[in-house]
């Protein structure tokens, strides 16, 4: 194992993933190739959508690759960061939420 | 505006010093898969032309703008144009070749070289189809250029313009600023003569090219979201959108080694060739003119001073047969035409 769990290096190397499962690999590729392509949302949507995902699941390989692919695709600095915040949002109100629960929890055990 | 390499003195002005780089890198230890042995591997080496029938005249490196991507470090500051006797050659030289039909004028901006608008009438008077490559700004640069678009339709001239971005902040960033505003007035002016629309034979095309170290994105996408977006905006048409690769030449190499970016930006290169582009480079089919009348490949062989490997390398030795049996002269930046769907001044060629 190398000295960091995160490598630049690696990204390139993410179609390898079929050297040890290829049949699955193949059709995971193929798959995301699909998804990625110009359909009822735009190849150009779809990336601002990976760029915000890639925030939210926090994966550095997807936030290099897709800052890249949506800044290629012409969203600006202010469009591309609002969509970060769109992320940050999601995932902050997903854990918000959940205060609910614990207002419910409390309401239920109090005098 | 900032200066031109050449007036600031730039060690990069030396077209030697820019071939080190571009086959070594900047520390000189920089290896990448040589573009030959890439060609080699697809049966393309030596590359030689399908048949030359684009004629492209560089008529010289003068230009009212200094965009900070520019391949042939053109500005204000250069002087460099050329003659009326070299534009004589050239005439000759198409009138005992009807196999070049189309003669493809750059710069520079082409329209500040005095004597541009006599030399179109006569390449007019030869019947070969005239792309002029023009900036856009040119015409409202001075009161002398705001009859260009008039011109362009007098003669059925195919306009070429670039506008790097259908917004303002992507344009301004690298073309200077006030581009963007200037360049949608040209669009306009020009679209009023009837270029662009459907219903007239006048060719509008439009050149995108990246504002920063990153490929392209596909063409037919880019030509759908340029002409919904500059249609909504500012009622603009136009015919196609050409999507260009910035190739690691002179001033955009000086951009991509002071950025840090130079080395991800030729793994990119290199990353995405594509061998059905390396069969479709323009290369192929293109012989370029410098403003002092020496034969190049083609204008970015032109701009590192890669002349012809031919018995004739200026244009008072055109010999179209012996230039249709040379080997192209390759290196590492041809990687900019390989690239995703390559790039040529046509746009993507696959």
């Amino acid at each position: 194992m190398s000295e960091h769990y995160y490598n630049s290096q690696d990204l390139p190397k993410f179609f390898n993933v079929v050297d040890f499962q290829k049949e699955m690999g193949e059709k995971f590729f193929s798959y995301y190739g699909e998804v990625f392509k110009d359909s009822a949302l735009t190849a150009r949507e779809k990336s601002l959508i990976a760029l915000a995902v890639a925030h939210a699941v926090q994966c550095p390989y997807c936030i290099d690759a897709y800052s890249n692919d949506a800044f290629e695709k012409g969203w600006n600095e202010a469009q591309m960061m609002e969509a970060v915040h769109v992320a940050c949002a999601v995932r902050g109100g997903a854990s918000l939420v959940h205060g609910v629960q614990m207002m419910n929890k409390v309401k239920e055990i109090a005098m | 505006m900032i200066k031109s390499l050449k007036a600031q003195n730039s060690f990069l002005a030396d077209t030697r010093e820019q071939i080190e780089i571009i086959e070594h890198g900047q520390s000189g230890d920089f290896t990448l898969v040589l573009f030959q042995e890439k060609l080699e591997q697809s049966n393309l080496y030596p590359l030689q032309p399908t048949q030359i029938e684009i004629f492209q005249v560089n008529i010289g490196k003068m230009c009212n703008q200094t965009c900070r991507h520019c391949h042939v470090d053109a500005g204000p500051d250069r002087q460099e144009i050329m003659t009326t006797e070299t534009m004589l050659q050239c005439l000759e030289v198409l009138k005992h070749n009807p196999q070049l039909k189309i003669v493809d004028l750059t710069g520079g901006a082409p329209e500040m070289n005095p004597n541009f608008r006599w030399f179109v009438e006569e390449l007019r008077k030869l019947d070969r189809h005239v792309i002029v490559r023009c900036n856009l700004t040119i015409i409202l640069a001075n009161k002398k250029y705001h009859d260009l678009p008039e011109f362009y339709k007098l003669h059925n001239i195919e306009v070429v313009c670039s506008l790097p971005f259908y917004t303002q902040d992507r344009t301004d960033r690298q073309r200077g600023s006030g581009v963007f505003e200037d360049s949608i007035k040209a669009l306009q002016m020009l679209n009023e003569v009837g270029y662009g629309k459907e219903e007239t034979s006048l060719i509008l095309n439009m050149v995108y090219n990246p504002a920063g170290a990153f490929l392209p994105p596909l063409q037919v996408s880019l030509e759908k979201e340029y002409k919904e977006a500059l249609m909504e905006q500012f009622g603009i048409v136009f015919n196609n959108l050409f999507v260009i690769t910035n190739m690691p030449i002179s001033r955009y190499l000086d951009y991509l080694l002071t950025s840090g970016n130079y080395e991800s930006y030729m793994e990119k290169l290199v990353n995405a060739y594509n061998p059905v582009a390396a069969a479709n480079v323009m290369c192929r089919n293109t012989i370029s003119i410098g403003w002092d009348g020496y034969l190049y490949d083609c204008d970015f062989n032109q701009m590192l001073d890669l002349k012809v490997n031919s018995s004739g390398t200026h244009i008072s030795d055109f010999n179209i047969n012996e230039l249709n049996k040379r080997d192209i002269i390759v290196g590492q930046h041809c990687y900019g035409c390989t690239a995703g769907s390559g790039s040529s001044c046509g746009g993507a060629v696959v």
